[in-house]
């Protein structure tokens, strides 16, 4: 069972790729598959549940990059059960309220995908076992908050408001990330069942202080408190559901949910006390007081929202079993009636076109359900009796009681805060209750309210309910939840919980009793309210501080970036290849005295200089220098770059090479064609090339890079090695089959770096047929006997016959490959040259006719059949592309040797084919838009390569 | 032999990159080419000078070449194959943008600030 553990994380993963497939059946099908990933997750929570339930905490431990401590574990425990159940249950209504509240014309796809990713992230938080691994999905949650809040992108308060959150959620994750490297470093470990039993050794530790503070930081910027409350309220730019699920039940949750994670191993000091109460005191009072002030019913709701997250944290900050029991209490509690008060909202929103509250009055009368939960969900927001959120407020008052600090006067500051709380939030409670349903008629609203779609209210009736039922029978429905969760917060040693709606006559009734009445007493003069705080209080909620560090921070960036940078590849290149030299330099003149100032040239004994070696070499500095020097004559440099590329693979064969020196050539074939074919479409006049300075300075370098690769070519040629390669040699035959050691090298022992490789060759080939395809170009070189004789009658008659030559050349070099100089690679150079002579003796429209393959699928199956070699001999139960060629043995053609590695080749094979006439007939088949220089004696348009073979054939 | 190897790796590169800096586009690709061609020697040289064999696992065959450079060289061979055709299509997706045949795109300020 524990297995599908992490399918509980990756459910809403997999449900990305299901929504796209469902999108061409219209915004009801991707809702309802979006629907139903949520509800699948929910069914699959409930059959891992059952052992959680009774006190165990399901654990999966799966290696993954051991040495930095990142493993893939997964833990369901209780407080991972009670998020769990969050994300997934209210995730499950949010989806079908969002079907209901976005816009039709809107790509719900979109919306909900980035949900889906969001509610995956969450889910990787809140399931994480490993720290490092909780971290990562932590950022997965900023970021796809990131994308939801800024949505209605087009929208200039939409992509600040999701800046700001990223900014301090993110900024808040790379402390944690510091925080919870100096937590694995005192425990130890990342694992969460060893940090959770060394709470002690990490409380003694020195490093407890700062890493309590990074971690804290972490949990303090994600649930938005004090002072780093101000994204919140801003986050309201983004669509209602997302208010509701991110801002409510989910995200903001994150942080509080870390300090229940973590209470085990950090909480217990006057430290923590301090600063998780204290933080926690000041954010549940400044949020209530703002939230009176806000005339976007909104954001009366975000302020409420951080006012009561600093309600949680602070019960978690008193550290007494009772007190984290509450705060569990809390997070369910809040997060249900926030998220229905959140939809009720933004029912409003749709139907009044404001959130203006001084303008939306009345609603009572225009929407009497949608009313009453409103209604509903507000009074457990303010602690009415009978409505969850009294339970849970009640208990928080009677842990502020009992709570054995301070002395003398102190002992009624915690009661105090508390009570002034109470006061606020009854009061912004009866302002959105009294301005929104009632207060009279609408004031000059957009358009005439109307109750919603009977579906759309199905959500919030069931979260209503939920409030209701909790807060009349709690112990029965949410006691089971309660209890496990809060033995996982507090690691077994939780009080038995018996909740009640009725406790008796007792003081922290008196103080809800003092918090009713004074709220609606506070409401009921908020004119004084609003009349003192415009004349004295600060603006609290402006994020204008933040956003004038924000734009100065960047304004700098950009003024020292357009000092350094001088926006030319050549000035980078320059600088790095100096600096590179310059280092290497250095290197080698302070280099140890054993090897007394590193000489040069090593112990090895030179070797002679042959004759032939030393022409070859006079050849290699003419065809270099001569591409140097005409570099403006193109057609020339190409030639001698071309007579470079011949040394190099002579270099190759006179060094024992010979698959190298075929590929060398074949390869070399390849380029020039290329060469030739971009050739006219390269101006040959262009911008202004380098000045004096630059051309010294480009001097320099260009010289300092040869001098010192030179020196470092022969100090390696001088000095003696070990080669690993003796492995290779003796075993290449007896465990692969072949003699041709590079060929074995390539397709067998390091089988899985050639795949890599003739991706990269595909990548390589796809990225020319993007940037080309279509492209239209001017030809800028027409040579006026080239365009009168195209396609030479001779070459074509020649070249027809040639072709099944060569491909029965390519095949013979193919197979032989595993056993003399050869192989898929030459292989294919060779069958694509043969090819792309047809092209130039033909015309591209002539072969294509002839050559019926779509090269990017041959690409596609290349690849494919390379990667399903391996994968058989996975299935097999070897390793990936271990081959098999003890089967050879029963084959007829044992001369050639048939190894399982030839498939495998034959993959390289097709890929190297297809890459090199993709770029080559995509280069040939570009479009001239129109001649450039025409010869003054020709009239008329060009032909295009399409249409030259009518020409040609004419 | 081997301070002639040298010498050529170093002219080679040094004229290579004295192409690859320039500020238009088909020095840069010629260039490139060029320091290709030293690098795939360098690492072939790897396996030194000394081998009279091609590395064919024969029966009683010595002397054999360093197999493993040879392996390595030979798909950054073909890969270097790859990357010329890209940066020739890159240059002539350029030229088809912006009409010149320039590495750098002309001066201008790229708008990344968000307005205030």
């Amino acid at each position: 069972m524990t297995l599908f553990l992490p399918l509980l994380v990756l459910l809403p993963f997999l449900g990305l790729p299901l929504l796209l497939v469902v999108d061409r059946l219209g915004r009801r099908a991707v809702a309802v598959a979006a629907g139903a990933t949520m509800l699948a997750g929910l069914g699959l929570l409930a059959a891992l549940a059952p052992p959680v339930l009774a006190g165990d905490a399901l654990v999966l431990w799966r290696p993954w990059l051991p040495d930095w401590g990142l493993d893939l574990s997964f833990r369901l425990d209780g407080l991972g059960l009670l998020f769990t159940l969050l994300i997934y249950g209210i995730g499950a209504l949010i989806v079908l309220y969002a079907f209901y509240y976005m816009p039709a014309d809107d790509r719900l796809t979109r919306f909900l995908m980035t949900l889906l990713a969001f509610a995956g992230g969450m889910l990787g938080v809140v399931l994480a076992e490993n720290l490092l691994l909780m971290l990562l999905f932590w950022e997965v949650t900023s970021l796809t908050s990131f994308l939801l809040i800024a949505y209605k992108s087009k929208y200039h308060d939409s992509r600040i408001a999701a800046r700001m959150a990223l900014a301090v959620t993110g900024g808040g994750g790379l402390a944690l990330l510091a925080g919870i490297l100096l937590l694995g470093h005192i425990a130890g470990s990342f694992e969460l069942s060893v940090i959770l039993d060394r709470g002690d050794l990490i409380r003694q530790h020195r490093l407890y202080a700062p890493m309590l503070v990074l971690v804290l930081l972490g949990a303090f910027t994600k649930s938005a408190q004090v002072p780093f409350h101000f994204w919140l309220p801003n986050a309201m730019a983004a669509p209602t559901p997302v208010s509701a699920y991110l801002h409510s039940a989910t995200m903001v949750k994150a942080g509080v949910f870390l300090l229940g994670r973590l209470y085990p191993a950090l909480a217990g000091t006057e430290l923590w006390f301090l600063l998780v109460t204290g933080t926690g005191a000041v954010t549940l009072l400044l949020g209530a007081y703002l939230a009176l002030l806000k005339h976007d019913f909104k954001g009366l709701l975000a302020y409420s929202t951080i006012s009561h997250l600093g309600l949680i944290t602070l019960l978690f900050g008193l550290d007494t079993p009772t007190s984290a029991v509450a705060a569990v209490f809390h997070i369910i509690n809040h997060a249900v009636f926030k998220a229905s008060l959140f939809m009720v909202a933004g029912v409003i929103d749709i139907q009044c076109g404001t959130r203006d509250m001084r303008r939306i009055n009345g609603l009572m009368k225009y929407m009497p359900v949608t009313a009453t939960l409103g209604i509903v969900a507000a009074g457990a927001m303010a602690g009415v009796p009978f409505l969850n959120g009294f339970l849970s407020k009640e208990m928080f008052f009677a842990e502020t009681v009992a709570y054995p600090s301070f002395g003398g006067y102190g002992t009624f500051v915690l009661p105090a805060i508390a009570t002034v709380a109470g006061i606020l939030s009854v009061g912004y409670s009866a302002r959105f209750v009294h301005d929104v349903f009632f207060n009279g008629e609408p004031v000059d609203l957009p358009k005439t309210p109307a109750p919603p779609p009977r579906f759309m209210r199905l959500p919030m009736e069931v979260l209503v309910a939920i409030v209701v039922i909790v807060g009349v029978a709690p112990q029965l429905s949410v006691g089971w939840l309660l209890e496990t969760a809060s033995a996982a917060v507090l690691a077994g040693k939780a009080p038995p919980i018996k909740l009640a709606v009725w406790h008796g006559f007792n003081l922290p009734l008196v103080m809800s009793i003092v918090a009713l009445g004074g709220g609606i007493f506070y409401y009921w003069r908020r004119d004084r309210v609003f009349t003192l705080h415009e004349r004295y209080a600060l603006d609290f909620s402006s994020p204008v501080a933040f956003e004038r560090a924000y734009n100065g921070a960047t304004a700098w960036a950009r003024a020292a970036l357009a000092r350094l940078d001088a926006r030319t590849l050549a000035q980078y290149a320059g600088l790095f290849l100096g600096l590179a030299i310059l280092v290497g330099a250095l290197a080698w003149l302070t280099s140890p005295a054993e090897s007394s100032g590193a000489p040069l040239a090593g112990p090895l004994p030179l070797t002679p200089v042959d004759p032939v070696s030393a022409g070859a070499f006079l050849v290699l500095v003419l065809g270099v220098a001569g591409a140097t020097w005409f570099v403006a004559e193109r057609l020339l440099a190409i030639l001698f770059m071309s007579v470079a590329g011949l040394v190099v693979s002579l270099a190759f064969i006179r060094f024992a090479a010979p698959d190298l020196a075929l590929t060398q050539l074949s390869v070399e074939l390849a380029t020039i064609m290329l060469m030739l074919l971009a050739l006219r479409f390269l101006p040959q006049t262009g911008p202004a090339e380098r000045g004096r300075k630059a051309r010294v300075a480009t001097g320099s370098v260009a010289v300092g890079a040869g001098l010192g690769a030179a020196a470092l070519a022969f100090a390696m040629l001088t000095r003696p090695f070990e080669t690993i390669s003796g492995y290779h040699i003796e075993n290449a035959k007896p465990l692969a089959g072949g003699t041709n050691v590079v060929n074995v090298i390539l397709v067998d022992f390091r089988g899985f770096d050639t795949l890599g490789e003739i991706a990269v060759l595909a990548m390589a080939a796809l990225g020319t047929h993007a940037a080309l395809r279509g492209a239209r170009l001017r030809a800028f070189v027409r040579d006026a006997a080239s365009a009168a004789d195209r396609y030479p009658i001779m070459l074509r008659m020649l070249m027809q016959p040639m072709l099944p030559l060569a491909l029965a050349v390519a095949v013979y070099i193919f197979l032989r490959g595993h056993n003399l100089p050869g192989g898929g690679f030459i292989a294919g150079l060779i069958a694509a040259i043969a090819y792309v002579l047809q092209y130039m003796a033909g015309g591209i429209a002539f072969a294509s006719a002839r050559i019926r393959l779509d090269f990017v699928l041959l690409l596609g199956v290349g690849l494919l059949v390379a990667a399903l070699t391996g994968v058989a001999s996975m299935v097999l139960g070897f390793p990936f592309l271990k081959s098999a060629w003890t089967y050879v043995k029963a084959a007829p053609l044992d001369d050639i040797g048939l190894a399982s590695s030839l498939v495998f080749d034959t993959g390289i094979f097709l890929v190297v084919v297809a890459s090199v006439l993709l770029v080559l007939t995509e280069l040939g088949r570009l479009h001239v838009v129109e001649p450039a220089l025409r010869p003054a004696g020709r009239a008329g348009p060009e032909p295009s390569p399409a249409r030259a073979p009518a020409e040609a054939e004419g | 032999m081997e301070l002639l190897l040298a010498l050529g790796i170093g002219l080679l590169v040094g004229c290579g990159v004295w192409l690859a800096l320039a500020s238009r586009t088909f020095p840069v690709i010629l260039g490139l080419t060029l320091i290709g061609y030293a690098v795939n020697l360098l690492i072939f040289f790897g396996g030194r000078i000394g081998a009279s064999a091609p590395p064919l696992a024969l029966p009683g065959a010595t002397g054999l070449a360093d197999p493993l450079p040879q392996a390595l060289v030979l798909t950054a061979i073909v890969i270097g194959f790859g990357m010329t055709a890209y940066f020739v299509a890159l240059a002539l997706k350029g030229i088809g943008e912006s009409g010149v045949d320039a590495v750098d795109l002309p001066a201008s300020r790229d708008d990344t600030g968000e307005e205030p």
